[in-house]
């Protein structure tokens, strides 16, 4: 079967699904999806729809974006445009399905919002929440829509065009149009795409490697997840284009081992790419022959790092080595190899076929182009996101995320993960672009954006970091090595009230060395969280100094619960709660806690009655 | 345990890049690396157990003792963090009596702290097994561990 025939039978597929006179459910199946519970759903809707004698036809879909209302399902009826319904739980389904497929009533009361041309009364356009309003779904367009185990959804919205139009070009055209998007890799360098496959290009050799870097480590970042669980094959076919381009004859997918899901969409992706023939010898009739090999990580969060990620591919511990030789001219058994992250690889088929001139009309002068973003922490609405780049964090946290959650006041945001650091509330109307965050000390990373509210401690914030990096430190240069774990004990002296004065200065000492004398940027970004929360909040970091006072309440130490006698009424609540027997206290009158006992577990805050709301959390009370 | 250890090594061939995927394709079937099992795969690639050993530990994912028959995992990803991720460890270590890396003295749980599952958006959440629990807070992690000891036990 040539290509032609593969995209009509692909199309053909597609519309008998999008025009199904079978009622179709789509499931939001992607891991947050899974855990939200939508598998008791779908057990919950085979089972009313036998018992109704509805026939009903379920697709899996990836996710759509906004994480915090999961479960979510589509249901797509004849004509009508399909409705998506939000937190359903399985007690909702038969009702439901009484009232929308046999009783024709859509429920505008909990629909979310309906997706495709047509409109149903009192029920909003999905794409009009304001989640997904503001977005420019460049990466995600397919995420939450196609079955990402059906290669011929993909194809049936214009996959495989990219490298189809790119065979046809020159690899050194393809890495011009490439050049003239402006891409730069999304992993978190922000090096330009285009100028890392020309040194490659250039080099000479039987063998060439394209890696595909899904060691997606950073916490809080669940980008690379999201895309290789809802469309695949838009970063395989971004392999294809790459590895076109550079001229490498082999592929590997290093993808941690924490993402079963995708690893389980990969395979299946990789199986069906060569049943097509898309992947091996001869590739659309042309001399390209490429192979994919998926590689699983081991869970070692230097292993991002360029020459750490090729030492584990080639099976050995994953320490960094000093560049040149640059993995470009000699990587993976020696040969030229190039890295790309997931999302610059998965934007590429989008480029080649629309155009890197219609690429760079999106985002800002020094950053092209689209970036997704997960958005957690506290903020009301959580998930993943596409924007342009130099968006504003103000645009981000409130028109996309509604804010911060449970009406506590917005302190500040933590971008790119460990090697990012802690942007302040102050500076909400800088653009997100890889230059205005380098300029306020961070950086963009690969899109973890967390938000942070008054009751986060920066000084607990910045000793998480350093204890992350301190771990995940492969040891093999003694400034990252013994630097961050002295840094971090100099963290938890302050942040147990034994910090001195001076503290600050070794800090920023050692933060100075730590980022001059290590080898790879997992050392030299390691500072970072605490060289910006000492920037932006030093006044936190001297309250816990001199006042042994931790002002956003976290920091155990300097923290006691206290019950107050007027509001206490004695229901026992927390009394029962308490793991350590802490809290005494007769029936209806105000209960104490002993303060020898109480391990601060904070079990007692969180179950006293709201509307009591006897039990506090004081600080200062040790000078 | 020795034919467990064959199978998963029989697959692959003899090259040194494939160290990796065969332990974990070894700790997959029998749940961890055993002596045993690091002699066996020293002898297919004609390496030594050092250099083994070396790799192995290098890599956060392989345990070199048996675990519980059911893993705890509390993620504390910067999301967790922020959400109380702490606490819900430390609610798990207690009402286990263990501590992250440990198993229960009748091995039905072992627990480990994990740096980042990719669920940020539900935060905090814990694993047991592969059932993903989100939005947990400190007064959920003994209902949640005591459903499932009820489970084991039934087993």
């Amino acid at each position: 079967m040539d290509f032609s025939e593969i995209q009509k039978k692909a199309i053909a597929n597609w519309k008998s699904l999008i025009s199904s006179i079978t009622p179709v459910i789509y499931l939001g199946a992607a891991t947050c999806g899974r855990a939200a519970g939508i598998e008791a759903v779908a057990k919950e809707i085979r089972k009313t729809s036998k018992k109704l004698n509805l026939n009903v036809k379920l697709v899996e879909v990836g996710c759509i974006g906004p994480c915090y209302l999961e479960p979510l399902i589509y249901i797509q009826k004849n004509e009508c445009p399909t409705i998506c319904y939000s937190r359903v739980a399985p007690k909702m389904i038969k009702q439901l399905l009484e009232d929308y497929l046999l009783n024709d009533n859509p429920r505008p009361d909990i629909a979310l919002g309906t997706l495709g041309d047509g409109k149903i009364d009192n029920i909003p356009k999905l794409f009009d929440h304001p989640m997904l309003k503001y977005q420019t779904r460049l990466v995600l367009r397919n995420c939450g829509i196609i079955d990402a185990g059906e290669i011929d959804h993909y194809i049936a919205r214009d996959g495989y065009m990219g490298i189809q139009k790119a065979l046809k070009m020159s690899p050194d055209n393809v890495i011009d149009e490439i050049k003239t998007s402006g891409i730069r890799g999304r992993g978190g360098a922000g090096f330009p795409t285009w100028k890392k496959w020309e040194i490659c290009r250039s080099v000479k050799s039987d063998d060439k490697y394209l890696i595909c870097n899904a060691d997606e480590g950073d916490p809080g970042a669940f980008m690379n997840r999201s895309l290789l669980e809802g469309d695949p094959h838009a970063v395989l076919e971004g392999l294809l284009i790459g590895a076109y381009a550079i001229g490498a004859n082999h592929g590997y997918i290093y993808i941690r081992a924490e993402y079963p899901l995708a690893i389980k969409r990969l395979e299946r992706a990789i199986s069906q790419m060569k049943s097509y023939n898309l992947l091996g010898n001869n590739i659309f009739g042309t001399s390209f022959s490429f192979d994919i090999k998926i590689k699983k990580g081991a869970g070692a969060f230097v292993c991002g790092e360029e020459t750490a990620l090729i030492a584990s591919i080639m099976g050995k511990r994953g320490m960094p080595m000093p560049r040149p030789p640059f993995p470009a001219i000699s990587g993976v058994w020696e040969k030229p190899t190039i890295i790309n992250n997931v999302e610059t690889l998965g934007t590429l088929a989008t480029i080649i076929r629309k155009g890197g001139k219609w690429y760079a009309g999106f985002g800002s002068e020094s950053s092209r182009g689209t970036k997704t973003f997960s958005l957690v922490g506290k903020v009301k609405r959580t998930g993943l996101i596409e924007v342009p780049l130099g968006t504003s964090i103000q645009k981000v946290i409130f028109d996309i995320g509604g804010g911060v959650s449970k009406g506590k006041k917005f302190k500040a945001v933590q971008t790119g993960g460990p090697s990012g650091g802690c942007i302040p509330a102050s500076l909400s109307s800088l653009a997100m672009d890889y230059e205005s965050l380098m300029s306020a000390g961070s950086i963009m990373g690969s899109g973890g954006i967390i938000v942070l509210d008054e009751d986060t401690c920066v000084v607990d914030l910045a000793a998480y970091f350093l204890s992350f990096v301190q771990a995940e430190s492969c040891g093999k240069c003694s400034p990252c090595r013994i630097g961050t774990k002295v840094m971090l004990d100099i963290l938890n002296k302050i942040k147990s009230g034994q910090g001195e004065e001076q503290d600050l200065d070794r800090l920023n000492n050692l933060a100075e060395t730590i980022k001059n004398a290590s080898l790879c940027g997992l050392g030299q970004t390691a500072p970072n969280p605490v060289l910006t929360t000492l920037r932006y909040f030093r006044d936190e970091y001297e309250a816990h100094i001199r006042d042994k006072s931790c002002p956003a309440l976290v920091c155990k130490d300097l923290i006691k619960y206290v019950i107050s006698e007027e509001k206490c009424v004695g229901c026992g609540i927390c009394l029962k709660n308490c793991p350590v027997e802490a809290i005494s206290g007769k029936k209806k009158k105000a209960h104490v806690i002993d303060e020898s006992l109480c391990i601060k577990c904070g079990l007692c805050y969180q179950k006293c009655p709201s509307k009591f709301g006897a039990i506090k959390k004081i600080t200062g009370f040790l000078t | 345990m020795k034919k467990k250890i064959e199978q998963a090594i029989k697959p692959f061939g003899k090259e040194r890049g494939n160290l990796i995927p065969i332990l974990q394709a070894v700790q997959e079937k029998c749940r961890y690396l055993s002596e045993d099992a690091i002699s066996k795969i020293a002898d297919k690639l004609k390496i030594s157990e050092h250099e083994i050993y070396g790799v192995a530990t290098f890599y956060t994912q392989f345990r070199f003792t048996k675990p519980g028959d059911h893993m705890i995992k509390v993620c504390l990803g910067t999301a967790c963090h922020v959400r109380g991720g702490a606490q819900i460890l430390d609610r798990a270590e207690k009402t286990l009596n263990i501590l992250p890396g440990e198993t229960t003295l009748d091995s039905a749980f072992s627990l480990e702290r994990v740096a980042c599952i990719g669920c940020c958006a539900l935060a905090p959440v814990m694993v047991v097994d592969d059932k993903i629990y989100p939005q947990v807070n400190s007064s959920d992690v003994g209902k949640i561990i005591a459903k499932h000891r009820s489970r084991h036990k039934k087993e």
